[in-house]
């Protein structure tokens, strides 16, 4: 076991650096480094002058030598110009550069400086990070228990009309992508002219020109309400809901066909029990990976539902980050999703070495 | 020129129908609900003197009552379309009977194909043993339909797709368009006045034009990869696998951002992928044919001259816009999201194919070519391909889907495609803007993006069920 999980830490290790250096090597191509000097500098600048920007500003030399020093293990780049004026990654302009440290990248907790939102990172980042936080924690919320009700109620009788319906269900959320089921939903329930928020106004049940959920979450920003954020939360939600559901009817299915199940029918034991205490805690081992891989598809629902309903978390900033160029805040972006998905793949693997005892690693 | 109603004329009579089958069938389908949940819904057994019970259980009259109501439902909403179909003018037909006319082709064309499979369909192999499972049937006519829209799109659509009306912007569905040769927009205008309904139609076209392609492309891949790394594992395999896991890792939208993009066409790297990528099919069909005409040498210098012949010429355009006949081309921007996509799908093959291979090379038909002194490709290619076909054919339907997906999102975030094109994911992206206000524009192609991928998903479920009872 202990081998095991040494071996795929090992791996982690590998893809993550393998990873990086893609988005870092991707990022700073020559175009983008342009680009970003012409923002940084001025838009009418020559293209001599773009050259002599992005020597004076560290991003000539090895792309090797440069991702080294993002990751900190390459003494930060140094250049004196010819007023005898030093700049450098670890320094202020105007700072003594024998009094900054050498080396200054990730490993020494530098995330660089986000030219979007004008300031470091690390403490801007994390404040996104925190409110998708609260996002994926009630779309587990909501997501988890639906759909392995969903599955279970499917499996527990394989053919029955309930499980045809709840199939077709969840074929039909699994066809429906976020921008999808986003755009259905805000049109029923969060629009004053069409879906079910007139209707319920000429009822009086809700005040006139009101609606029934708010189509922009970023107030929820503030205080996270049930008007607020209903709809991002389902429509991350939906989409996975089929996906898990579908996941755990098989299982489900498959455990209703064992030869336990049958021998405490033929015993006498109720139906119910018979799911609740026999089949219940071997259909739901196989879910629990499901649920785990679910987290990097998360990932691509919250950046979509971030943008469509304006609710600035970490998704937003993804996007932010990548539209504006600016490098520091997309590799920071990258390295928590590379985390994110390394992380969930591991503990998906851990977990189900757990929960079934016939598999053993040597 | 009248605004349209929804309905027409027959809505007067089949509206309040549609009002209470639905009514009825979200009653039937809470109460089917809760006898569910209260274990109200198994079957009553014979009693003690062996008599069955005649009574039903209360599931299972809620059940029956969810079936009627739901085929009542669907009943008013047929008669609808057929009775606007038989109006003469799409003032008594209402949008949907006109709409319904406009689509006729492809009604046309879907009838057509559903008579010839059904009547042949003993003789038509797994095709036609989709014909025997109702769930594929219904994707299929979806999928189809889209199919046919896509081909007959310049007859369907009512309007130029990129042409502004003054007057007509955001205009809710049914509006009079005065101006023009139909008269009418039938789902209404755009934010800047271009008819919906024919957006929609060419944007079938759009997206029907490089998902089928794309995945077809990324199977390619993953199939020459995945069969000798499941075959002859070891290092080959660990190399493989690790930069397919990388990929496989990677955030989508993340690599989209990153792959998408003017500035990367500059650097040429969507050419390098594209150079990568394309050279498969040509490597797959060549070794194909090798391994099995490669004892009778001129059959085998036919096939592969002529895989090389129109492989490479294909190749040379696609890949570096430099064909010499100028027939095969890509413009940079698709070209560029093509090879994203397939970039992206090309992994998930190559781990299905893998695993498929590892599962089949243990199996005793594969022993005995090995025996007979047969080359591994092909006991690859020849044996083990054609009998993972099953599962290779699901998942090639559901991954159009999720090609289609993918092909949304990127229209979504406005990567790749031109601002004005039709496809479905960036007519979504420009009607959420206003989506408060005007919700038509975005809903309409949400809706038929839905419908495409739900018929996708449909499809493989009905050829899952029929290949598992081979």
């Amino acid at each position: 076991m202990g081998l095991f999980v040494l071996r795929r830490l090992g791996v982690m290790l590998l893809t993550a650096i393998a990873l990086t250096f893609v988005v870092f090597y991707l990022t700073n191509l020559p175009p983008n480094l342009e680009k970003l000097a012409r923002t940084e500098g001025s838009v009418r600048m020559t293209d001599e002058a773009v050259q002599d920007w992005i020597v004076k500003n560290g991003h000539s030399g090895s792309i090797f030598l440069r991702y080294g020093q993002w990751l900190g293990v390459v003494p930060g780049w140094t250049y004196t110009d010819e007023k005898g004026q030093s700049r450098g990654r670890c320094f202020q302009i105007g700072q003594d550069p024998a009094l900054a440290p050498r080396y200054c990248g990730l490993l020494q907790g530098n995330w660089g400086y986000s030219t979007f939102f004008k300031a470091p990172v690390a403490g801007s980042l994390g404040a996104k990070l925190a409110a998708t936080g609260w996002l994926m924690l009630a779309v587990m919320l909501v997501m988890v228990p639906t759909s392995l009700l969903l599955g279970v109620l499917s499996g527990m009788r394989e053919g029955s009309v309930t499980d045809r319906t709840l199939s077709t269900f969840s074929i039909a959320t699994t066809a429906t992508p976020e921008y999808v089921s986003g755009v259905i939903l805000v049109a029923l329930f969060a629009t004053a002219s069409t879906g079910i928020s007139p209707l319920l106004a000429s009822y009086g049940l809700i005040e006139p020109n009101k609606t029934l959920f708010l189509a922009s979450a970023t107030s929820a920003m503030d205080k996270i309400t049930f008007w607020n954020f209903t709809l991002p939360v389902m429509t991350i939600a939906l989409y996975g809901i089929g996906y898990i559901a579908r996941m755990t009817r098989a299982s489900m299915t498959e455990v209703m066909t064992q030869q336990y199940i049958r021998t405490a029918r033929l015993k006498g034991v109720p139906f119910r029990s018979v799911v609740m205490k026999h089949a219940l805690r071997n259909a739901l081992i196989a879910p629990f990976t499901v649920i785990m891989l679910q987290f990097p598809w998360l990932l691509n629902g919250v950046v979509i539902v971030e943008s469509l309903f304006n609710y600035k978390g970490f998704g937003w900033t993804l996007v932010q980050a990548a539209s504006n160029n600016d490098i520091p805040l997309l590799l920071a972006c990258s390295v928590v999703a590379v985390i994110v998905v390394l992380m969930t793949q591991l503990i998906s693997d851990i977990g189900y070495v757990f929960l079934n005892p016939r598999i053993r690693l040597a | 020129m009248d605004q349209l109603t929804w309905t027409g004329t027959a809505g007067t009579v089949l509206l309040p129908l549609l009002q209470v089958a639905l009514l009825a069938l979200a009653l039937a389908l809470a109460a089917r609900l809760v006898f569910v949940l209260a274990g109200l819904d198994a079957p009553r057994l014979p009693g003690p003197d062996g008599t069955a019970a005649a009574a039903r259980s209360p599931g299972e009259l809620a059940s029956l009552a969810v079936r009627y109501s739901f085929f009542a439902a669907l009943g008013a909403i047929i008669c609808m379309l057929a009775a606007g179909a038989v109006m003469p003018s799409p003032v008594e037909a209402g949008i949907l009977g006109a709409m319904a006319v406009r689509f006729w082709p492809a009604w046309a064309a879907l009838a057509a194909t559903f008579v010839l499979s059904i009547r042949y369909r003993r003789k038509l192999g797994l095709y036609g043993k989709l014909f025997d499972s109702t769930v594929g049937m219904i994707g299929f006519a979806i999928v189809m339909f889209w199919v046919f829209t896509a081909i007959f799109a310049d007859v369907i659509a009512t309007h130029d797709a990129f042409a502004q009306m003054s007057g007509l912007k955001n205009k809710p569905p049914g509006s009079a368009a005065p101006d023009t040769a139909y008269g009418w927009y039938l789902l209404g205008g755009d934010h800047l006045a271009r008819d919906v309904f024919s957006r929609m139609v060419m944007g079938a076209r759009e997206v029907l034009k490089i998902a089928p392609a794309a995945t077809l492309f990324a199977f390619m891949v993953g199939i020459t990869l995945g069969l000798p790394a499941g075959y002859f594992g070891g290092r080959l395999d660990t190399v493989i696998s690790f930069l397919a896991n990388l990929v496989l890792a990677f955030p989508v939208i993340l690599l989209f951002y990153l792959l998408v993009t003017p500035e990367i066409r500059n650097t040429g790297i969507p050419i390098v992928l594209a150079a990568f990528l394309f050279i498969f099919p040509i490597i797959f069909l060549i070794v194909l044919f090798n391994s099995r005409y490669h004892t009778n040498p001129p059959k085998r210098n036919l096939y592969v001259g002529l895989v090389l012949l129109i492989g490479l010429w294909a190749y040379s355009g696609l890949a570096f816009n430099r064909d010499p006949l100028g027939i095969w081309s890509m413009q940079p921007n698709m070209l560029n999201v093509f090879v994203s996509v397939v970039f992206v799908n090309s992994p998930g093959v190559f781990r299905i194919v893998r695993g498929l291979v590892m599962d089949i090379k243990a199996r005793d038909y594969v022993a005995a070519g090995q025996t007979r002194g047969e080359g591994p490709w092909y006991i690859m290619l020849w044996e083990i391909l054609p009998n993972a076909r099953g599962p290779l054919i699901v998942d090639f339907c559901l991954r159009i889907g999720y090609t289609t997906i993918l092909l949304g999102t990127l229209g979504f975030f406005g990567l790749g495609v031109s601002p004005d094109s039709p496809d479905w994911g960036s007519t979504i992206d420009d009607g959420r803007k206003l989506l408060n206000l005007f919700p038509h524009p975005a809903v309409t192609p949400a809706l038929a993006l839905m419908s495409l991928v739900l018929g996708l998903n449909l499809l493989a479920d009905g050829l899952r069920e029929e290949s598992l009872r081979d």
